[in-house]
């Protein structure tokens, strides 16, 4: 896989079949649907549990703005990764384009994808950060390599941001 | 992040008398000094100073953390990264204090950006 910048897009190419699935999957794994830890730290309490009155109004009013929020993002991204779509066979080498002015939307749903899939295994601080574990043997450290390389791709956004 | 409109919260039972020297600009660009003035305000108009406190989270990268803060509440990069080190070291740092209503504004951005922040009473 390469990933370099342009004036207007992030152009990640030489895409393997398993790298690629992997971005295909971030609209999904991004969604805390059913995964009551999920929904809890995306939607995390503005105040001590002792603050009733602005917890209650903050789950009517803000909460459906951020739920709106968050799932526009998720949607910018799924239309990007439309790019990837096609036979099995197609996914071999394939360039993904993101462009500049999505860059806010990506953040936004590799972050979401990250804490839910991070929340749904319940990993610890040290799990977190070790980001050399290999191979993977397992469904759990499969999730890991897969917070690991979205967040390789947040930090290369971020760059990109920076200038 | 525009917020739709909600009744007002934070009412509290607080009685405050304020006095001072007040300077104003008039339109010809000169200064005049206004006798100092006492104001009794009501409980409902006054608002005990609330903080806007980001807790550590293991997930959020520490440059992304560092962004949040830059565009949320303007910080210089080197003001940003301490906060943002404050948190990673200490559990938690609180970015800024003030009135209740743009601390909840700030809280609900933070929230948008899913960093962990809660609004506090100052103590």
């Amino acid at each position: 896989m390469e990933i370099c910048r342009h004036n207007d897009h992030i152009e990640i190419s030489e895409l393997d079949p398993f790298l690629a699935e992997l971005l295909r999957q971030i609209p999904a794994s991004a969604s805390s649907d059913g995964v009551p830890a999920a929904e809890q730290r995306l939607f995390s309490s503005p105040a001590n549990r002792k603050e009733t009155e602005l917890c209650a109004e903050w789950k009517v009013y803000v909460e459906p703005e951020l739920r709106r929020l968050f799932q526009s993002a998720t949607e910018t991204v799924a239309a990007d990764l439309e790019q990837l779509n096609g036979n099995e066979k197609s996914l071999a080498n394939r360039t993904l384009r993101i462009p500049a002015k999505h860059a806010d939307a990506w953040l936004s749903a590799l972050n979401q994808a990250r804490l839910v899939i991070a929340a749904k295994n319940n990993f610890t601080e040290s799990e977190l950060g070790d980001h050399f574990r290999s191979p993977i043997g397992s469904r759990r450290d499969l999730s890991l390599f897969q917070i690991n390389f979205y967040g390789f791709l947040q930090e290369f956004i971020l760059r990109d941001l920076d200038g | 992040m525009s917020r739709e409109p909600r009744r007002g919260v934070g009412c509290r039972a607080q009685s405050k008398e304020t006095e001072g020297t007040s300077h104003i600009l008039d339109e010809t660009g000169s200064v005049t000094t206004a006798e100092p003035t006492t104001e009794t305000r009501t409980e409902e108009d006054l608002d005990l100073p609330w903080q806007v406190v980001v807790h550590n989270d293991p997930v959020n990268l520490m440059s992304y953390v560092t962004m949040v803060f830059q565009r949320v509440f303007g910080y210089p990069r080197e003001k940003a990264e301490r906060h943002m080190l404050e948190v990673h070291h200490k559990g938690h740092s609180v970015l800024w204090a003030g009135m209740r209503e743009p601390a909840e504004l700030y809280v609900q951005q933070l929230h948008g950006y899913l960093l962990l922040a809660t609004l506090e009473k100052v103590s």
